[in-house]
């Protein structure tokens, strides 16, 4: 798989449970388990090249250059200090701030994130918070060493409507104000279409399209794109789901040829044998998907007739 | 009215919330504070509302979880709490819930098959066979081969095993099921199977649904009528489309506007309503929704708003209107 | 990069050999103890003096291979036999705990209220007593058998389970398919046999399997007192208190041969109950 993201840009990698987008992006941080390894390819991260990085120079890039935020703050928070000391700890580490610059630096933080009266804030814990609440101080955690990317790993899943809608927009204008490149890896389209300028869909532990969100929303060329997108209800529109049939495949004994075939409504008798490979519909726009490559020849042949 | 399944009427419930182990209560949780609705013959109310607002202590009410501080459960005309007895039975038989977890909510030790069989085995005397071939029938409904029968929970994925719950749910011929949110846990790619399955059988059988949710496409999607709930009360609502198409009451606007886009275009300005549910110990007076709201008024601080007819169907309880 | 399981993990998986062995063996001599045993283990060997070492020593013979005690029995005999003491009370008497600790802990868990609180503080003062203490005074008051012992450390023992098997009620008292089950009305008693103890089961097996060495300890304990299994029976407790008189004298054939008899069931019951606990605990929570 490949994909690339420019400073300042929000990827959306959207996947069901066991399609491989939360691994995809601890092996961007090389935080993968020791069973576990790269098998091939390359991260590159500002030109650097990470995947043949030891973990102590990992580290140096992990927390500062590129920051995560994960789905349960509660699990990311040490319930035994205090907000300050683990805003702070950032700070202290890579910025070598002391004293009084590193309370104004936290405070700075805590601000940013939007959370109300930051210095009287930033002396209680993490259990005396609200979840979004939570989630914003994980946010500001991540935001301390200055990144050039965060990776946001389902960060709402917990938080009800209201206050995620709080979230993704604060996350914006976090985005907005200091340039920082995002990947969020969601299932939830709607997060998507609200938040992301590209999307990569995965399945079965591969990208099977990649393209500019409008684009993907208004044309998608892969069924199962169109099937995520069929599935999911819409206000004002109560004509009955796409249902995809059958379930989501189990990594460890995947179905031959294209991973989805089975689940295809246009599948091809080749999908069952032959792994399709990337097609390129448009510009930016990648799909593994044999019905391209009929596509282009149908359309190739009626040029010529 | 003769079709109302269910009807609910000044239905309150609270907690006493105490300071230490023998503590004397510092005062009520009012989780449920004086909620009406009606829920017709094959129709699907949907229940909708953040964390803390009421929605899933009203389900345990119906449920008979918990018995109601207040206020009157109607079940087909007739008051159903401090029921005991054979019409309590006759309750429970018609009244069934699906949750939200599918993997915690089948026994894990107990076959597919006693797993559904077991209200069978508590309302009736029916013989093994006719119980066996009342499995294989539901499990049919719901879309699972009959063969499937004598396999464990563990042996299913996700969609699969909520499909076992909806079949428990309709083994005897129920007339009501809760819907505790039963999609909310499972792959986006199943949840469209399943709600096409509800739908489909609520259209074949004419059970009723009350659905609880919290994601608004989802609810407004499978519901016939929605009731929006904030700390404890019902402040709007109204038929699905009327709903979706005009939402008065702040609250249920700002529900609307925090929905995520179906579409990248859709995308909203910046959301309207700030700040969280405050705890339901210490509820704002007059009306609940004041501190959060946007259009909120000098009146609204001091007078509770009541529920009173909508444009379009319905109630709202707002001074705006 | 390491991909190896560590070593503790897989070895942790096989059920210990030495004493699946040691268990199959001893079960088996208890089993056909009358074809194993060569002589009647209440009455004297004929031909035999009291107090004659085992067979490889001077004055040994192998009538009576491991010698015989102070009323010239076979000890080997009554070893064999004795199996069959120890077994038995160990087995039953970790059923009667386990059974009375089973149903106290579900009512107590599943009922609640003023049931809850009476069983926790009869469990209690159960723990406030010393064990054997305890057990003594029962068996003074019941007077000494095989099955009053049964009874008596089925009595003694079974707080233990309660009150683990009321913690793991309280949890599964919560859980979506108990309530499911009261919500499609199933009563009480259908829940607790349904529901409640085919998972609890587990647990209650883990714990037998590590309460049975504590029992056996325990009937050796009260025959060694005199007040457990009554002589001429044979139980291995009794022997070793029979032979405490000749402790000190050189006669060692009649403590070591029993000792070891206790130390090698107790050792081998403790291992497989470790191994079962891995095997149907896998959160490993220290029951």
């Amino acid at each position: 798989m490949s994909f690339a993201l420019r400073a300042g840009e929000t990827l959306g990698l959207v996947g069901e449970s066991g399609s491989g987008k939360t691994t995809t992006c601890m092996s961007i941080v090389g935080l993968l388990p020791r069973a576990a390894r790269i098998v091939g390819g390359s991260v590159l991260f500002e030109g650097e090249e990470l995947t043949t990085k030891s973990q102590r120079e990992l580290r140096a890039i992990r927390g500062r250059r590129i920051a995560m935020i994960l789905q349960d703050p509660m699990a990311s928070l040490n319930p035994l200090f205090t907000i300050f000391r683990q805003v702070a700890e950032p700070a202290f580490f890579h910025q070598r701030l002391r004293g009084r610059s590193l309370r104004s630096r936290v405070q700075h933080l805590l601000k940013a994130v939007r959370i109300p009266s930051p210095e009287w804030r930033m002396r209680e814990y993490p259990h005396q918070m609200s979840g979004g609440m939570r989630q914003r101080i994980v946010g500001a955690i991540a935001l301390a060493g200055g990144p050039s990317l965060v990776i946001a790993d389902e960060p709402t899943t917990n938080l009800d409507v209201t206050i995620q809608a709080q979230y993704l927009d604060l996350l914006k204008d976090i985005q907005r104000e200091t340039g920082v490149a995002l990947i969020f890896v969601t299932h939830n389209l709607g997060i998507v279409a609200k938040m992301c300028d590209r999307v990569a869909v995965m399945y079965a532990g591969k990208i099977v399209e990649q393209a500019p969100v409008r684009e993907l929303f208004d044309d998608p060329k892969h069924p199962y794109t169109r099937a995520l997108l069929g599935s999911v209800p819409k206000l004002g529109n109560k004509d009955p789901l796409y249902a995809i049939p059958g379930q989501p495949p189990n990594l460890a004994s995947l179905p031959s040829g294209c991973a989805f075939h089975p689940r295809c409504p246009e599948a091809l008798p080749r999908c069952a044998d032959e792994e399709p490979i990337d097609f390129h519909p448009g510009a930016g726009h990648a799909a593994r998907c044999w019905r391209l490559d009929e596509h282009a020849a149908a359309s190739h042949g009626r040029s010529h007739s | 009215m003769a079709d109302r399944i269910l009807e609910v009427r000044g239905l309150k419930k609270r907690f006493p919330a105490r300071a230490g182990l023998f503590g004397r209560p510092r005062g009520w949780v009012k989780a449920v504070d004086g909620v009406d609705f009606a829920i017709h013959a094959g129709e699907t109310l949907g229940l909708i509302g953040e964390s803390g607002c009421g929605k899933t202590t009203t389900s345990k009410l119906i449920l008979l979880q918990e018995p109601p501080t207040e206020g009157s459960i109607m079940f087909q005309g007739r008051d159903i709490t401090g029921l005991a007895g054979a019409a309590l039975m006759a309750y429970r038989r018609a009244v069934q819930v699906v949750f939200q977890d599918p993997f915690s909510s089948l026994s894990p030790r107990m076959r597919v098959e006693d797993i559904i069989a077991e209200p069978l085995e508590i309302h009736t005397d029916l013989e093994r066979a006719a119980i066996r071939q009342r499995v294989a029938a539901v499990l049919e409904l719901v879309g699972l081969p009959s063969d499937v029968a004598p396999l464990f929970p563990h042996e299913f994925s996700g969609g699969q095993r909520q499909r076992v719950a909806i079949a428990r749910a309709l083994a005897t011929d129920t007339k009501l099921i809760v819907l505790d949110e039963p999609v909310s846990a499972l792959d986006v790619s199943v949840r469209a199977q399943i709600i096409n399955q509800l739908e489909h059988l609520q259209r074949t059988l004419g059970v009723s649904y009350l659905f609880i949710g919290h994601d608004l496409a989802t609810v407004a999607h499978i519901s016939h009528r929605i009731a929006v709930m904030y700390l404890g009360k019902i402040v709007e609502h109204a038929d699905s489309d009327a709903l979706c198409a005009r939402p008065m009451h702040p609250y249920t606007k700002a529900l609307f506007e925090a929905a995520l886009p179906s579409h990248p275009d859709d995308r909203h300005a910046a959301t309207a309503v700030a700040g969280e549910v405050p705890s339901a110990m210490n509820v704002p007076s007059g009306c609940r929704f004041h501190p959060r709201c946007p259009a909120t008024m000098p009146i609204c601080s001091q007078v509770e708003p009541v529920l009173q007819p909508r444009d379009g169907g319905g109630e709202v309880a707002c001074h705006l209107y | 990069m390491r991909l190896a399981p560590p070593m503790s993990i897989r070895s942790r998986r096989e059920a210990p050999l030495a004493a699946v062995v040691i268990l199959a063996a001893l079960v088996l001599v208890a089993i056909f103890a009358d074809l194993l045993a060569p002589h009647d283990p209440t009455l004297p060997v004929p031909g035999a003096n009291v107090f004659d070492p085992p067979f490889w020593m001077e004055g040994g013979s192998t009538a009576a291979p491991l010698g015989t005690d102070f009323q010239a029995r076979d000890i080997l005999s009554r070893l064999i036999y004795g199996t069959r003491v120890s077994l038995i009370v160990g087995l039953m008497g970790t059923l009667v705990a386990g059974a009375i600790g089973t149903l106290m802990g579900i009512l107590s868990g599943y009922i609640g209220g003023w049931v809850d609180q009476v069983i926790m503080r009869v469990t209690d003062a159960w723990l406030a007593l010393p064990a054997i203490v305890f057990a003594i005074f029962l068996a003074a008051m019941i007077g000494p058998s095989m099955w009053n012992i049964i009874v008596i450390l089925g009595a003694v023992y079974w707080t233990r389970y309660a009150r683990v098997i009321r913690g793991e009620v309280l949890t599964l008292r919560e859980r979506e398919f108990v309530k499911l089950a009261e919500i499609a009305g199933a009563s009480k008693l259908r829940i607790i046999k349904r529901h409640i103890l085919p998972n609890v089961a587990n647990t209650a097996m883990v714990l037998a399997s590590l309460t049975v060495g504590v029992v056996i300890i325990a009937e050796a304990s009260l025959s060694f007192l005199g007040v457990g299994v009554p002589p001429p029976q044979p139980a291995w407790g009794l022997m070793l208190s029979e032979a405490r008189p000749t402790l000190l004298a050189g006669q060692w054939w009649l403590t070591v041969f029993p000792g070891v008899c206790i130390l090698l069931i107790v050792l081998a019951t403790q291992l497989f109950g470790d191994w079962l606990r891995v095997k149907l605990d896998p959160q490993q929570r220290n029951l």
